[in-house]
């Protein structure tokens, strides 16, 4: 471990939260393509942050400190999540301090912080779409870790970077079917998290069927900025760790030359851009689930997760 | 971790994705959803017995996969639509499935199967044989299938469903069955699909509905 590998570690979290908005832009162009309107620009999120940011923030009488911290608080648990995600190199001295156990609990802090800034202002709106987002997150986080169960019992670690050179230095085309049961439910969980079609439209302004967009209606300017920006950052998060968990080919590992970085950050952009097109035809083929048969959604990702444990335990014993 | 080929691990595979449209089927409340799901069933039924032929170079397995192929992707899925629109019910939905509990009910159900598969497979001295207990993880989530759906047309498409899980426990643990036995259990079938389509209009003319729950009252005149 050295200062140069720590520096490594901030390029990568600076690259990640740069791309963020991006991969958010272009989830959207997608959509925008298979529904045949016209498509907004690739850099629109940025567009919207810096107009975001030039505004003066504007604040309800009754908000009190958490509600203005809110904002900072889940931005910067956004940011600390992609430190510890290995999504261009294993060589993160970040990770040997918390490991994807604690990665589903900085997920977490950042769900409770946005869910008490909603219920702090009072707004009918706000408290709807706060325990609207923690019936999903209660459901969805149980899910997320059988997911990452399936794959810390075939390797024996909870830490992803060593999941990641686990699977990288197997020889061999082996199949695990428990992986493809693990992948369902990952998909599933991802939706749900990120306020994507199935569960929540994020394009939504009608009110009943809001979850997340319920929840930032009193934010503005700055605030609503940062908010959006880690929601972006946070479907970024998701997807590298999908990437982390079942495809890690082209994740550098350590002590890596530069040549072999630039190549992971390709592989990295490359697997973004099929992951967004993917997310985009998937949310463009189905409809929009009743808010009550989000816990069904959710129990069979759930379901799947731990039938994936069960196959490999019954395959590989 | 064992090196197993890669036949045995394609089979695995296959079998999980088996595993995985039973609890498909257990979820969906569209009939017609339902039998496709059954018709994808006996897609990857007709791959593992293939897969399970070439490894195993038994050519009365060729026979059986064509066999399956025919039956159960093509014949029976098209012989029950057929029924459901002559019935009028082709956009029939089971609507109270309660869908979470039947899955917590299939889980179980899934480690019930596993554990008694266990010390049996064992026994068995074939590469395929941990996928015994997939199979009979299969045939129970068919049995729960039948027991919590109302309507005939699901409870016979678990019927069928149950059919394929004992077919892939018979390929995959035992190589198979005799060929004459896998004729006279395939015209069984069709022979069975057949006849619960008579009941099927029976029930409807009695009872004006295809909900089997009538069947349990008595009659009050």
């Amino acid at each position: 471990m050295n200062a140069f590998a720590f520096l490594g570690q901030l390029a990568g979290v600076v690259l990640v939260v740069a791309l963020a908005p991006v991969l958010a832009g272009w989830v959207a162009q997608c959509r925008a393509w298979l529904q045949n309107r016209s498509a907004p620009p690739l850099l629109q999120p940025y567009r919207s942050v810096r107009k975001l940011f030039r505004k003066d923030a504007a604040l309800a009488t009754y908000a009190s400190p958490l509600f203005r911290a809110a904002p900072y608080v889940v931005f910067a648990a956004m940011a600390m999540a992609a430190a510890i995600i290995p999504s261009v190199t294993t060589d993160l001295p970040m990770a040997r301090v918390a490991d994807a156990i604690a990665l589903v609990g900085l997920f977490a802090t950042a769900r409770v912080f946005i869910a008490l800034a909603a219920m702090d202002i009072g707004s009918v709106f706000g408290s709807m779409g706060a325990r609207r987002e923690m019936m999903i997150g209660f459901l969805a986080e149980p899910a997320l870790l059988m997911v990452l169960f399936n794959v810390f019992l075939m390797f024996g670690s909870t830490a992803l970077p060593t999941v990641v050179e686990g699977s990288l230095s197997m020889s061999g085309l082996v199949l695990h079917p428990s992986l493809a049961f693990a992948g369902v439910a990952f998909v599933m969980v991802l939706l749900a998290e990120n306020a994507r079609i199935p569960i929540d439209n994020p394009g939504t302004h009608l009110e009943v069927t809001m979850i997340h967009e319920a929840m930032v209606l009193e934010y503005s300017a700055r605030h609503l900025a940062l908010i959006e920006w880690a929601s972006w950052l946070k479907l970024l998060n998701y997807a590298c760790i999908g990437f982390a968990l079942f495809v890690p080919w082209g994740i550098a590992p350590h002590k890596a030359g530069p040549l072999v970085l630039l190549l992971a950050v390709a592989l990295l952009v490359i697997k973004l851009a099929v992951a967004g097109a993917v997310l985009a035809v998937i949310e463009t083929v189905s409809a929009k689930l009743r808010i009550f048969r989000a816990p069904e959604f959710l129990s069979m990702a759930f379901l799947l997760a731990v039938l994936g444990l069960l196959v490999h335990l019954l395959l590989q014993s | 971790m064992p090196s197993l080929t890669l036949a045995a691990q394609l089979l695995h595979v296959l079998a999980a994705g088996l595993l995985m449209i039973s609890f498909a089927m257990l979820a969906q409340r569209r009939t017609r959803r339902l039998i496709v799901l059954l018709a994808w069933q006996g897609t990857v039924l007709t791959a593992s017995t293939l897969l399970v032929a070439t490894t195993a170079h038994l050519p009365h397995l060729y026979y059986s996969a064509a066999l399956t192929l025919v039956e159960k992707v093509f014949l029976m899925p098209w012989i029950l639509l057929r029924l459901m629109r002559r019935l009028g019910i082709e956009g029939d939905s089971d609507p109270l499935v309660n869908i979470p509990s039947m899955m917590l009910v299939g889980l179980g159900l899934v480690i019930f199967a596993f554990g008694l598969a266990q010390p049996i497979s064992s026994l068995a001295t074939t590469v395929t044989r941990q996928t015994l207990g997939i199979a009979m993880a299969v045939i129970l989530l068919a049995f729960l299938m039948m027991i919590a759906r109302h309507k005939a047309v699901t409870q016979v498409i678990g019927f069928l469903a149950m059919e394929n899980g004992l077919f892939f426990a018979a390929t995959s643990t035992t190589y198979g069955m005799p060929m004459v036995i896998e004729l006279g259990i395939a015209l069984d079938l069709l022979v069975g699909v057949f006849i619960f389509g008579i009941f099927f209009f029976q029930i409807r003319e009695q009872f004006d509905s295809l909900d089997l729950h009538q069947l349990e009252a008595l009659k009050e005149d």
